[in-house]
């Protein structure tokens, strides 16, 4: 069971919905659609071979600078074959005009509340989720902090630029 | 949790109840609610859970967390690599050396550093004390919660002196900022040997002596057998990973299926358990501190010789002795301090096996000074999500075991 093996199945069953084949660190890593994120879990989840059906992180990402709209918003599932021992990356992008993706509670427990914590740091709305309210931060925030619109340091200060002390 | 089974309803005006029988205590239809947190004197750490009963039992409950959330993931996304392992001390602070070196491993991961065996020995001993810590701790305090504090108290003595082994390491006792990104920041002094060896030869009395009181102790097992069970399929739908996996009879360990930091020159078993209760989690996480006696055992004896960090000048602080006489050491030194140096562009992802399962660190890296994601895996904050489920159905004394046995630490879980 190889990177390529995956690959090209997963090519096979969902054709041009997934792309950006790469493999940073050994790790088989690629990207769909929303409207196949969940269909491709299910496949996973349930192929009788690869049983890659343990989900090991989901989290968002933010690229405020992309120049492409329509990939501002990334949401990472990090998947595992506890019977094989193989890892596989799967990105979504999203806009942030239309922050929308089919909930994956449906197919993994795990996912309730990791999905909840995207939307609380991102803004993600997770559709089909139970419960999908803020899980660490507070009810009455009114944004998400993990956007990098919102800088960690004071931006009035002028002693720390970040020219000299990082981002 | 969903599952809440609608019987409220039944209080509705209009549905009318049988009449109360006078004196005789039958609430059979009355839900209460109790809040339990969030700060609970049987609770460690701040948890809230706002628990319906019905009389003694638990129809359903819902966890309320973040009291104590820092913003770890945002925080790391403004600092210079090494100042990241502060963040990782506090996540799981029972083990904290297991989050600094998991920590330090994804960045080496990311620069292709190779540490020398010798650290990674050192590194390998160190955790596995760190593992020894946090199980006493969990083991010790389920005992209390059960009300039985003589285990507590002989355990709670090992713990110190495995602190007082980290003192010698690194100078601290909590927090431990252990090690650096490349190796360790320091040898291991005479003296460290000389606590680490007395360590080995003190302790397993003590921890038979601990078994002897609970292993096979009536009250205990009563107490605790067949409260919380799980479901192998159900642990691993939910995430769950470590001694509380395993104790549901999945032989997932990171340190066997991904070696990381020279595991794979060690012998050791993994304990599973078969119903995933907490006697089971207790079990395996007693059966573990033996185990992670052995490995440091090993590593202790077969230490190898040579350097205790690798060579990456543009991570590892250049010695002091250089500083002052050389001059690339000197302009890698303050770059280092001023955090500097830019990182290669990467996307890389590492799991060590922390205290309570696989601490994952997502790291991405887009060429600047400091991360530009950063995502934690904290095992606590995954698993947790199935405590009401598994509370359902047990008493208010239950639910105190169960979180107890599940070793939910509040750092972790909030991050």
């Amino acid at each position: 069971m190889t990177n390529e093996e995956v690959a090209k199945d997963l090519i096979r069953q969902f054709g041009e919905d997934v792309y950006d084949f790469d493999d940073p660190y050994g790790m088989l890593t690629l990207s769909t659609t929303r409207e196949q994120i969940i269909p491709m879990l299910q496949y996973l989840n349930t192929h009788p071979i690869y049983q890659i059906s343990f989900l090991t992180t989901l989290c968002g990402i933010h690229y405020p600078d992309d120049p492409n709209p329509a990939r501002e918003f990334c949401i990472v599932y990090q998947l595992h074959s506890l019977v094989n021992n193989f890892r596989i990356r799967i990105k979504v992008f999203l806009a942030e005009a239309d922050l929308h993706i089919p909930t994956a509670t449906t197919v993994y427990l795990s996912a309730n509340w990791m999905e909840r914590e995207t939307y609380d740091f991102f803004g993600v709305i997770f559709d089909g989720h139970p419960k999908l309210t803020r899980i660490l931060n507070m009810e009455d925030m009114d944004y998400f902090p993990m956007r990098k619109q919102y800088p960690l340091e004071d931006p009035t200060r002028e002693d720390k630029i970040d020219a000299l002390f990082g981002r | 949790m969903s599952t809440v089974l609608d019987i409220s309803n039944k209080n509705a005006p209009g549905n009318d109840l049988p009449a109360k029988p006078e004196e005789s205590v039958q609430y059979v239809n009355e839900l209460t609610t109790l809040n339990l947190g969030p700060t609970h004197p049987a609770t460690h750490g701040i948890f809230q859970n706002i628990l319906q009963m019905d009389g003694e039992k638990i129809v359903s409950g819902e966890q309320t967390i973040g009291y104590i959330h820092r913003a770890f993931e945002k925080i790391a996304e403004r600092r210079p690599f090494y100042q990241i392992t502060t963040l990782t001390d506090r996540m799981n602070y029972c083990s904290s050396p297991i989050n600094n070196f998991g920590w330090h491993m994804t960045v080496e991961k990311l620069l292709g550093v190779t540490v020398p065996k010798r650290a990674e020995y050192i590194r390998v001993i160190m955790m596995e004390l760190a593992r020894i810590a946090d199980h006493l701790i969990c083991n010790g305090i389920l005992g209390v919660d059960t009300g039985a504090f003589t285990g507590f108290l002989y355990l709670f003595e090992e713990r110190e002196n495995i602190y007082e082994i980290y003192e010698e390491v690194c100078g601290a006792r909590l927090t431990t900022n252990m090690g650096r990104i490349g190796g360790m920041e320091r040898d291991l002094s005479p003296e460290a040997i000389r606590k680490i060896r007395a360590f080995i030869k003190r302790f397993p009395p003590i921890m038979r002596e601990f078994e002897k009181l609970f292993n096979r102790n009536r009250i205990f097992m009563d107490r605790i057998i067949d409260v919380g069970g799980i479901t192998a399929e159900r642990a691993l739908n939910y995430g769950f990973t470590g001694p509380n996996l395993r104790a549901a009879g999945v032989d997932y360990d990171v340190r066997v299926m991904n070696p990381y930091s020279s595991y794979q020159d060690f012998e050791f078993d993994i304990p599973v358990g078969k119903s995933g209760d907490t006697y089971d989690r207790f079990m395996v996480r007693n059966e573990e501190i033996w185990q992670s006696l052995r490995i440091v055992e090993q590593a202790l004896e077969n230490l190898p010789e040579g350097p205790y960090f690798a060579d990456a000048p543009e991570y590892y602080l250049p010695p002091k002795k250089e500083v002052y006489r050389n001059m690339e050491a000197l302009i890698y030194h303050f770059k280092i301090v001023m955090g500097e140096i830019d990182a290669p562009v990467g996307e890389v992802y590492h799991s060590v096996e922390g205290g309570n399962g696989e601490l994952g660190f997502y790291l991405i890296s887009d060429g600047g000074r400091a991360p530009y994601r950063l995502h934690f895996r904290r095992p606590s904050f995954i698993y947790y999500q199935a405590y009401p489920e598994m509370c359902v159905g047990t008493t208010l004394s239950d639910a105190i075991v169960i979180m107890s046995s599940l070793n939910v630490i509040a750092g972790e879980l909030d991050s």
